[in-house]
């Protein structure tokens, strides 16, 4: 037990280290999927024929090869494209830092989950509120920030609560790739001590509590976003 | 329908597909494939292709059982969750929560890595019948995914078994039916017919999931591309390639199962 404590001999402060970095990377790549996701849904409900086929296309590719496959390719092609970009334009090679690789890529993957699941919170917006706000005269900015997102948000709030408890668990995946997050840290810690069992009980502890966190907090947004709505169970 | 009428709406779908933007985009991507057949290095496939069959094959292998015993072992945890006693429902409830909330690839170490190094510690488990088994990696990645499956399924199957309508099975039980008949007839075959649309989705998940048991050590196809990469210093090929192998084999599974789909019944409920 001792070898959990916070402090030196014990390996619980590399375990909360690596936790802290796991959300870090969780919230910068859902941030950066819901802005690729916003952008996506419109692309795909509103915009031009070839827009349309090449979101397809992302979506579709994105979701039907592995994340472990994806992660691998992105991480490699993209610092390897940046790089050749810099050195193109007479800059020298930088080292992309671990931390903004790992939200690029898991970003990039998250935002497809959450174009489809955007565009279908979109389209089941009662089609009247759009109509209203264009008869008003809106523009398409302000009917965006004031109609359409806030009109969403109940139908995606629960797809998009899947998302975030994804991401927190795609970034044990950038353990493969070699950035210290917690089940790397865990693996780290594991070997030295060999407290195998341990550690990754512990480490299975700690994802958990931050499920259940998110659950709560969830919880309390998808009240928050249906605030004037009537109840689902009432209307069964 | 003549066969006039079926060619005439064969070429009204072709129409649909075919306009003339997405002709340009075909041709791009034709493009794009040929220049990666021509500008990337392959002289590598014909040394490493029979070892990638064996992966494919041994991912495909992977994949069926884990969802075979997974979704057997799912059927009990909704049936346990929808209606059982508190002393079976909290069990499969908790069960469901540890796996979902927890990643995969940590529950695939914590068996692998964890128990594994727990067991050799105990002399009655190295002298009995299992040992062969538990020192090789495959069981613990097989045991590690048919529990991830049976836990997300399980909630699935926890919604199904709940969503059939209960006039059906007042309708079972004043035929006379006995209560496992009533199961085996009427209330699993609904609820399958329900859970069907997510069961596509959660094997495609499965099949996506399944190359973090390279990490383990198990030679699936991942693996094989890893190896490819380390001998030949080549990096995006192998993954390009395995890229488009699991994109084919989800537009299999995601084509079987639409056929599936079509032969239920409609209706239901």
């Amino acid at each position: 037990m001792e070898l959990l404590s916070p402090v030196a001999p014990g390996w619980g402060g590399t375990l909360l280290v690596g936790l802290l970095h796991s959300i870090e990377i969780a919230v910068g790549a859902t941030c950066l999927g819901l802005m690729i996701g916003t952008a996506g849904a419109f692309g795909k409900l509103y915009g031009g024929p070839v827009t349309r086929d090449l979101l397809a296309v992302y979506t579709t590719v994105v979701r039907a090869v592995p994340e472990l496959v994806l992660i691998l390719l992105l991480y490699y092609a993209g610092t390897d494209l940046i790089n050749q970009v810099l050195t193109a334009m007479g800059y020298s090679r930088v080292d992309i830092s671990g931390l903004a690789a790992g939200i690029f890529v898991l970003g990039f993957v998250q935002g497809a989950y959450s174009t489809e699941v955007i565009r279908g919170a979109i389209l089941a917006i009662p089609q009247g509120q759009i109509e209203a706000a264009r008869a008003y005269g809106m523009p398409p900015g302000l009917m965006l920030r004031r109609i359409t997102l806030p009109a969403m948000l109940p139908f995606a709030i629960p797809g998009l609560a899947n998302l975030w408890l994804i991401a927190t668990k795609d970034t044990a995946l950038l353990a493969v790739v070699g950035f210290f997050e917690l089940t790397l840290a865990t693996r780290q810690a594991a070997g030295v001590t060999k407290a195998y069992l341990l550690f990754y009980l512990a480490a299975g502890a700690l994802y958990l509590a931050l499920t259940l966190f998110s659950n709560l907090i969830i919880g309390r947004v998808e009240a928050w976003s249906r605030r004037g709505m009537p109840s689902v169970k009432e209307a069964r | 329908m003549t066969a006039e009428a079926i060619a005439i709406n064969m070429a009204a779908r072709a129409s649909i597909w075919l306009k003339p933007h997405r002709i340009v985009l075909i041709l791009i991507a034709l493009a794009l494939v040929l220049c990666a057949a021509f500008f990337m290095r392959w002289d590598w496939l014909p040394q490493y292709w029979e070892m990638g069959l064996m992966g494919i094959w041994r991912a495909l292998w992977i994949l069926a059982v884990t969802c075979a015993l997974g979704f057997a072992l799912a059927v009990p945890l909704g049936l346990a969750q929808a209606s059982g006693p508190i002393w079976f429902s909290a069990p499969a409830k908790a069960f469901c929560t540890i796996i979902r909330g927890t990643p995969l690839l940590l529950q695939l170490w914590l068996l692998y890595y964890g128990l594994g190094s727990v067991f050799p510690q105990y002399p009655w488990i190295r002298e009995s019948w299992l040992w062969p088994y538990l020192r090789q990696a495959w069981p613990y990645a097989v045991v590690a995914l048919t529990f991830s499956f049976a836990g997300y399924e399980g909630e699935v199957m926890r919604g199904a078994f709940a969503g059939v309508p209960r006039g059906q099975l007042e309708a079972a039980r004043a035929f006379g039916m006995s209560r496992w008949k009533i199961f085996r007839r009427i209330w699993l075959p609904q609820a399958f017919y329900r859970a069907l649309p997510t069961l596509t989705g959660e094997t495609v998940l499965q099949l996506k999931s399944t190359p973090l048991v390279a990490t383990i050590s198990v030679i699936d196809i991942f693996a094989v591309s890893s190896k490819v990469r380390q001998d030949t210093y080549l990096t995006y090929e192998p993954l390009l390639l395995l890229a488009l192998i699991y994109m084919t084999i989800t537009g299999i599974l995601v084509f079987v199962f639409s056929r599936i789909e079509a032969r239920i019944p409609v209706k239901i409920g």
